[in-house]
């Protein structure tokens, strides 16, 4: 390669090289200053146009947002800043439209279900009360779910752990390609089909009643493949060098996987199961066709109808007045509560049993 | 405690790709014995397989012989793990167990075999830490975790852990190359001390490394890409680094080739 060719280069690339290394900047507040200006905006087009939809409020706002940004930094600081800045001005806009549908969703929750949220609704059942009727709570459902998702955990943690196992230390060839292919398919297994599957086999085949149990099994069918997948991923993480350590220590394999492996990805594992765990906890499908429902307390999940928390509020609008509409909106906050406590219980056990860095 | 490994007419494959082709040598015991050569010539494949550990690799797998003493490592019959016990292995990156303290670490061979009591369990640690030259650096902070160390450190307490279980041999694959050049020295203090009493081979890149530590020296080399590594020569390290018997082992160690 010759000089000249060197020489030409970066001026073919870039253009010629500027005379100083300083240049004209934006001040720091204005991605800011643009934000607070377009949103203003925005509003006081939707406001003067009589603009009914605040959807439209806010993609006018995110519009002049990017538009004004894209410009102004073009004028000031020139082309390649201003594509940095749109880069920059997209990826805030869509993080806020990501953040508004979740913040709402919680607001909602906690501003109309707090209107019932007491303890006395915690620790009482609907037992004699008609669904037109004030007051009653959530305990039965409450102790549903927490058996239907506690005992379908039992079931399905152990298993899809295993099969996890099996896959990323000992599965190669026909077999693996097969289980791992079948995960796949049951992931995709609507809630409604794993429903039915366990109410013809286990209700219709082998007579067995309504209850806590049987919708357990369709939710451990839906809980396990996700076990598989996000334990498989975990275990993968775990760097060969430390099994090969182990190996060369003259450990055998059963024990370097429960004594190495396992342990160093405990904590992405109990986040995954968690994270099952939350998905199976809103199910209501099967609970509709295995668990029956029911409005007063029953602590056995093995006989006899139960109810569950999703149920609940499903019942619960379907009676639509304004005391089973509160009792609902209650009883969402009481499941999203449910879910982000056993969530911050996952982070705790992950954060508690992760590898230390410690000096 | 040392013994002697004979390895004759060793052959091995990864899949359907032959890794080394027809290698035969023997190692004393009590000494050390360094592998050089360039990279891809297959000597850390062949380290591997003097400890079975090429066969956790998918598809590896092995023809020909390895004796220990008189004892044969691939024999029907022969358990790999008790080969793994018999002959340690330390490894190019430091890699301890990150969820274990220090202490634990080096007593994982032995908890992890399942048996000990805590009192022994106290003592080889000890005795390994010191056999390491790590004593006095962690006796205070025993419980920390094994990964807050330094680097150099790290690899000491691989070694620890290594000799915990007292194997006959130890195997280290280029134990120094993500090391300093304190931590280098250090190192190799410990293979001149440890080779009183065990059978040592060691893979290096650095050929003044295998010239300073090394009682023997073999070097590997491959024809061509995708070729096999053979064996070229083996021979006392101090004839290997003035008068090689062939041309090519003259060229890599004068940095003609490799």
């Amino acid at each position: 390669m010759s000089h000249a060719v060197m020489d030409q280069r970066p001026q073919d690339a870039v253009g010629p090289r500027p005379a100083t290394l300083r240049q004209a900047r934006l001040p720091r507040w204005a991605p800011l200053g643009i934000a607070l200006g377009s949103a203003a905006l925005a509003i006081a087009t939707g406001v003067l146009a009589d603009l009914q939809s605040r959807a439209q409020w806010g993609l006018i706002a995110a519009l002049l947002f990017v538009a004004t940004t894209f410009a102004l930094t073009t004028a000031v600081e020139g082309v390649r800043q201003a594509k940095d800045r749109l880069a920059t001005s997209l990826v805030w806009v869509c993080f806020l439209a990501a953040v508004v549908p979740l913040a709402s969703l919680v607001w909602e929750t906690v501003a109309r279900g707090a209107e019932m949220f007491d303890l006395y609704f915690l620790t009482h059942s609907m037992s004699g009360l008609r669904d037109l009727q004030p007051g009653g709570g959530v305990y039965h459902s409450l102790i549903g779910t927490l058996q239907q998702v506690g005992l379908a955990t039992l079931i399905a943690a152990p298993l899809g752990l295993l099969t996890a196992v099996y896959l990323v230390e000992y599965g190669k060839g026909k077999l693996a390609k097969a289980v791992t292919f079948f995960v796949d398919v049951m992931t995709g297994i609507p809630s409604i089909v794993a429903g039915l599957f366990v109410l013809s086999f286990w209700i219709i085949l082998l007579d067995f009643g309504y209850s806590g149990w049987a919708g357990a099994m369709a939710l451990a069918i839906l809980m396990m493949p996700i076990v598989v997948r996000s334990t498989e991923e975990m275990l993968k993480l775990v760097p060969n060098e430390l099994r090969e350590a182990s190996l060369a220590l003259g450990v055998p394999k059963w024990r370097t996987i429960l004594k190495v492996v396992l342990p160093t990805s405990i904590g992405g594992i109990t986040t995954g199961v968690m994270l099952a765990v939350a998905r199976i906890a809103g199910e209501t499908a099967p609970i509709m066709l295995l668990v029956f429902g029911a409005s007063s307390i029953n602590n056995n999940p093995f006989e006899g109808p139960q109810d569950s928390l999703p149920y609940f509020i499903w019942t619960q609008f379907k009676a639509g007045n304004q005391y089973a509409y509160d009792r609902a909106w209650a009883a969402a906050l009481v499941l999203i509560a449910l879910v982000m406590l056993l969530n911050l219980l996952a982070r705790g056990i992950a954060r508690w049993k992760a590898p230390k860095a410690g000096h | 405690m040392a013994k002697r490994i004979d390895v004759s007419g060793l052959t091995a494959f990864y899949g359907s790709h032959k890794a080394i082709e027809d290698i035969s040598m023997t190692v004393e015991p009590r000494s050390v014995t360094a592998f050089i050569g360039p990279s891809g010539c297959g000597k850390s494949t062949f380290l591997r397989t003097l400890n079975r550990m090429h066969e956790v690799t998918p598809g590896g797998r092995v023809e020909g012989k390895v004796m220990l003493d008189d004892e044969s490592l691939y024999g029907p019959g022969v358990d790999p793990v008790a080969v793994r016990r018999t002959i340690g292995m330390v490894f190019q990156r430091p890699n301890p167990f990150p969820t274990m303290s220090i202490y634990d670490n080096v007593a994982a061979g032995l908890r992890l075999n399942g048996k000990y009591r805590k009192a022994q369990l106290d003592e080889v640690v000890e005795k390994s830490l010191r056999g390491a030259n790590l004593w006095n650096e962690v006796k205070d902070r025993l419980n920390k975790p094994g990964s807050g160390l330094s680097g150099g450190q790290q690899q000491r307490l691989c070694i620890a852990r290594a000799i915990a279980v007292e194997p006959q041999v130890l195997l280290m694959d280029e134990p120094c190359s993500a090391l300093d050049p304190i931590s280098t020295i250090a190192i190799e203090d410990l293979i001149g001390e440890l080779k009183e009493q065990y059978t040592i081979v060691i893979v290096t890149h650095n050929m003044q490394q295998a010239a300073r530590v090394s009682d023997r020296t073999a070097f590997f080399n491959l024809a061509a890409i995708g070729q096999p590594g053979k064996l070229i020569e083996i021979d006392d390290t101090e004839r290997i680094f003035s008068n090689p018997s062939v041309q090519a082992t003259e060229d890599y160690i004068s940095g003609r080739f490799g």
